[in-house]
C-alpha cells in the first residue's frame, strides 16, 4: 500500500504546524535532539542533557583524539607527534581502519558482525593491483581494476550474507569461517606466501592507484576545493534549515548552523595549512592535501546519505532496533541483510586498494594480518561510537575511530620503545575499546530509561 | 499529563440500522486437533468501541489475527462494507483499511516517533526519504488524536513513557486512512494515569468515525470505552450486545461459565443486538 495522505485531520490544516511550535515550548530541553531547540543556550542545554543521558555521538571519540594527540605531543621525543608531515602519515595509516571500520557499520547497525571484512579488503587489495598489472596480468585500466574487485568482494559479501540471512547462521560463525577460508585464497591469488604484487609507478595506469594514497592535490587546488565545499555544504544546511522553518517544522536554530559551517571551514582550513607545509626536504617538496582524504570524505559521504536518506538505510536502522517491527512493517529482512554484507565488503575491497597504496603499492603477505586488521576495524567501529548491539551509530564513527586507532599505534612506534613498542600496539587499543563498550553499555541503559509521562 | 478533554456523552454515530463496518458469519478455526474458535458471529460497527472479552485461551487473540489477516479461517465469511473478504495478509488487512496495535507495539527503539510511524511506508522525494513531509504528517497525526504529551516527535521510542509508546502505536495504526482499529490489550501494561490516556485516546477513535476493537481482561476498561461487548468462551461467541446490557457481574460469569445467572445470553431487543 503506497503511502498516501493519511486521515483528513478533523482539526483545520494548520493544526499540525501550531501544535508543534507548542510542543517545543512545553519541551524546556531533554532527550529530543537539537531539533527542540529554538536559540543556542537551549541547544546547548539540551545537549548536555542528552550527553547525562549516555547519547553522546562523537564527543568522546574526538575528546580520546585529542588526548591521544596531546599526550603523545608531550611524550614523544623532540614532540614530534603533531608535525605536519606525521600528521598526514597517521591519516594515510588509518585509512584503512577509517574505510574497514566504515563497512564493518551497517553489518553492527544490524545486529551482526562481519570477522572476515579483513581477508576480503585485502583480497580486493590484491585483486586490484593484479588487474592493472602488465606482462603476465591483464593490464585492465585503473577504474575497471578497481571496479572489479568491489564488485567480487560485493559478490563474496552477498554469499556470506545469504548463509547468515535466509539460513539464520550466526554471522560471527559464517564470518569466521569465511575469514579463515579468504586469508588462505589470498595467498593463492597473491601466488604463494612469498610472492609479492607492486605497481609499477612508471605506468600513468598503475601510478593512478599508486597516487591514490601517495599522492597529494597542489596546495591551490587544494584551498579551491575546500572553498567549494565549505559554501556546498553551507548552503545546503542553510537551505535545510530555513525550508523547514517555512514548513512550520522545528528548525535548529541558525546560529548553531553557522557554527557547523564555520567549524566545518576551521577543520578544512586547518587541514589544507597543516598539509600545505613542505613534508620533503628543500631539494625535493613535498606537500598539498593527499587524495586520500577527499576519498574518504566522499565515502563517509556515500554511507551517511544511505544510512540516513533511503529507506534501506532506514531499515537497517529497524532491524537493528527491532528486527520483528521491521518485519511487520513489510521490510524484506534477507534482502537488506545480503545487501548489507554486499554493499559492507564492497566497501572493503576499496580499503584494501587504498592499504596497498599506503604501502607505496606493494603488496605481499607481510602487507597486513586479515586477523588484526579486522579486529582494528570493528574496535575502530565501536570505540569511534557505533553500537556493538545494533541499530546506533553513523559512517563519521567509523572514520573519527579509525584515525584514533592509527594515531595511538603510530604513537606508540615513535616512542622508540624497543621491544615494548609491540605490546603497547595491542595493549593501549585494548584499553581504548574496553572504554568504548563500556560507555557503549551504559549508554544503552541511560537511553533505556522512561522520562516520565 | 493534562487531560481535559472530553468525547461527547452517549456519542453513537451510527444511528440505529446502520449496517456494521465488519461482519463475521460462522467463522471456524482449528489448529491441529485443536478447536479455536467454534462458528463465531461479530459485528464491528464504524463509529462504535467494541470491548472483546474472554479468559484465556477463549481465542480472543486467534479471532484478532483472524480479522488482522495473519490466520485465515477454515470456514465462515468477513464481510467488510458488506462485501465479502478474503484477508489474506497483514497488507490485505491494511488495503482494507484494518490495521492492528499488538500488545508488543513493535516499535523500534533507536528509531524516532515519525521514523516509527511511517516504517515501512517511508515517503521518497527525488528517491531519498521525505523527512519533512512525514514529519508534518506525523504531527498532524498526533495533534488531532491530542497525543500532545511528547516533547518532540523526533525524539527516539526508546525515551518515551508506556502510555505515549501505546499512543504512537495507535497513531501509527489510524494514520493510514484506517477504518478499524484493533487494539490488543491496550492497557495492561500501563499505570492509572497513562491507562486514563489511553483510554481517552480510543474514545477519540471512535469519535472520529473509527470502528475500534479492544481486546481486554480489564474489565473496568471495558465498561469505561465499550459502546458493544462481546464474550468469547472456550471459543463460541457466548455473548455480544450493547454494553448496557451488561454488567461485571455478568460478564465475568459469560467469561467462566459461558452463561449468567445459569441461563445464556438473549439479545434484548432484535437479533442484530441493536437497541
Amino acid at each position: 500500500m503506497s503511502a498516501d495522505s493519511g486521515e483528513k485531520p478533523s482539526g483545520t490544516a494548520g493544526a499540525g504546524t501550531t501544535d508543534l511550535t507548542l510542543d517545543a515550548k512545553v519541551a524546556a530541553a531533554d532527550i529530543p535532539p537539537a531539533l527542540v531547540a529554538q536559540s543556542l543556550g537551549q541547544y546547548l542545554r539540551a545537549w548536555l542533557v542528552r550527553l547525562r543521558t549516555g547519547n553522546s555521538g562523537v564527543l568522546p571519540v574526538v575528546l580520546a583524539i585529542v588526548i591521544v594527540a596531546v599526550v603523545f605531543e608531550v611524550i614523544t621525543p623532540e614532540h614530534a607527534f603533531l608535525r605536519p608531515s606525521n600528521l598526514v602519515y597517521i591519516f594515510g595509516l588509518s585509512t584503512v581502519y577509517m574505510v574497514l571500520a566504515m563497512a564493518e557499520t551497517p553489518i553492527l547497525l544490524l545486529a551482526e558482525v562481519d570477522l572476515s571484512t579483513g581477508a576480503v579488503a585485502l583480497i580486493g587489495g590484491v585483486i586490484g593491483f593484479k588487474l592493472v598489472q602488465q606482462g603476465p596480468g591483464p593490464n585492465w585500466p585503473w577504474w575497471l581494476a578497481i571496479l572489479a574487485a568491489l564488485v567480487i568482494c560485493g559478490v563474496i559479501g552477498a554469499l556470506q550474507g545469504a548463509l547468515v540471512a535466509l539460513l539464520r547462521i550466526p554471522s560471527f560463525v559464517v564470518t569466521l569461517a569465511g575469514f579463515l577460508l579468504f586469508s588462505g585464497i589470498l595467498i593463492v591469488i597473491l601466488g604463494g606466501a612469498d610472492s609479492s604484487v607492486n605497481l609499477n609507478t612508471a605506468v600513468p595506469n598503475q601510478n593512478f592507484i599508486y597516487e591514490m594514497v601517495q599522492g597529494n592535490i597542489t596546495p591551490i587546488v587544494s584551498w579551491i576545493i575546500l572553498v567549494v565545499v565549505v559554501v556546498a555544504v553551507g548552503s545546503t544546511m542553510v537551505l535545510r534549515t530555513t525550508t523547514r522553518r517555512r514548513e512550520g517544522l522545528v528548525a535548529p536554530p541558525l546560529g548553531l548552523t553557522a557554527i557547523k559551517i564555520a567549524l566545518v571551514a576551521i577543520i578544512g582550513a586547518g587541514v589544507v595549512i597543516i598539509c600545505s607545509v613542505n613534508r620533503g626536504s628543500s631539494l625535493r617538496v613535498v606537500d598539498g592535501v593527499p587524495w586520500v582524504i577527499p576519498i574518504v570524505l566522499v565515502l563517509v559521504g556515500l554511507w551517511t546519505l544511505v544510512l540516513q536518506r533511503t529507506r534501506y538505510g532506514r531499515y537497517i536502522y529497524a532491524i537493528g532496533g527491532n528486527p520483528e517491527a521491521a518485519r511487520r512493517a513489510g521490510v524484506s529482512l534477507p534482502a537488506i541483510r545480503i545487501w548489507s554484507f554486499a554493499l559492507s565488503s564492497a566497501t572493503a575491497a576499496l580499503g584494501g586498494i587504498l592499504l596497498g597504496s599506503f604501502f607505496y603499492g606493494e603488496y605481499s603477505t607481510n602487507t597486513a594480518d586479515p586477523g588484526q586488521l579486522v579486529l582494528y576495524s570493528i574496535a575502530a567501529a565501536v570505540i569511534g561510537g557505533v553500537s556493538l548491539f545494533g541499530g546506533r551509530g553513523k559512517a563519521i564513527h567509523g572514520v573519527l575511530g579509525g584515525l584514533l586507532i592509527g594515531g595511538i599505534a603510530y604513537g606508540v612506534s615513535l616512542l622508540n620503545l624497543g621491544s615494548l613498542s609491540t605490546p603497547l600496539e595491542y595493549i593501549l587499543p585494548g584499553g581504548v575499546l574496553l572504554a568504548a563498550v563500556a560507555i557503549d553499555v551504559l549508554s544503552r541503559r541511560g537511553a533505556g530509561s522512561v522520562t516520565g509521562v | 499529563m493534562t487531560e481535559v478533554n472530553e468525547a461527547p456523552k452517549g456519542a453513537s454515530p451510527a444511528g440505529d440500522g446502520a449496517e456494521p463496518l465488519v461482519k463475521l458469519r460462522g467463522i471456524d478455526k482449528h489448529f491441529g486437533p485443536v478447536q479455536a474458535l467454534y462458528g463465531v458471529n461479530l459485528d464491528l460497527y464504524s463509529g462504535q468501541v467494541t470491548g472483546l472479552c474472554g479468559d484465556n485461551g477463549a481465542g480472543k487473540s486467534v479471532l484478532t489475527r483472524t480479522i488482522a489477516g495473519v490466520h485465515h479461517p477454515d470456514a465462515g465469511q468477513i464481510f467488510f462494507e458488506d462485501r465479502p473478504v478474503h484477508i489474506r495478509s497483514a497488507r490485505d488487512a491494511s488495503a482494507l483499511g484494518i490495521e492492528t496495535v499488538y500488545q508488543d507495539l513493535a516499535l523500534a527503539d533507536n528509531l524516532d516517533i515519525v521514523q516509527n510511524m511511517f516504517l515501512g511506508r517511508e515517503r521518497l522525494r527525488r528517491g531519498l526519504l521525505d523527512e519533512d513531509s512525514m514529519e508534518k504528517q506525523a504531527a498532524e497525526t498526533l495533534s488531532t488524536l491530542r497525543v500532545t504529551t511528547v516533547r518532540s516527535i523526533r525524539q527516539p521510542v526508546a525515551s518515551l513513557s508506556g502510555g505515549q509508546r501505546q499512543s504512537v502505536a495507535v497513531a501509527k495504526a489510524v494514520m493510514w486512512n484506517s477504518k478499524l482499529v484493533l487494539l490488543d490489550e491496550p492497557t495492561a501494561a500501563l499505570g492509572v494515569v497513562q491507562t486514563r490516556s489511553v483510554l481517552d485516546l480510543i474514545k477519540r477513535l471512535r469519535d472520529r468515525g473509527l470502528a475500534v476493537m479492544v481486546i481486554s481482561h480489564n474489565l473496568n476498561d471495558v465498561f469505561e470505552v465499550a459502546d458493544r461487548v462481546a464474550v468469547l468462551y472456550l471459543g463460541r461467541m457466548v455473548a455480544d450486545g450493547p454494553a448496557a446490557e451488561f454488567d461485571r457481574q455478568s460478564v465475568v460469569e459469560y467469561m467462566t461459565t459461558g452463561t449468567a445467572g445459569g441461563r445464556p445470553y438473549e439479545p434484548s431487543a432484535s437479533v442484530s443486538g441493536e437497541v
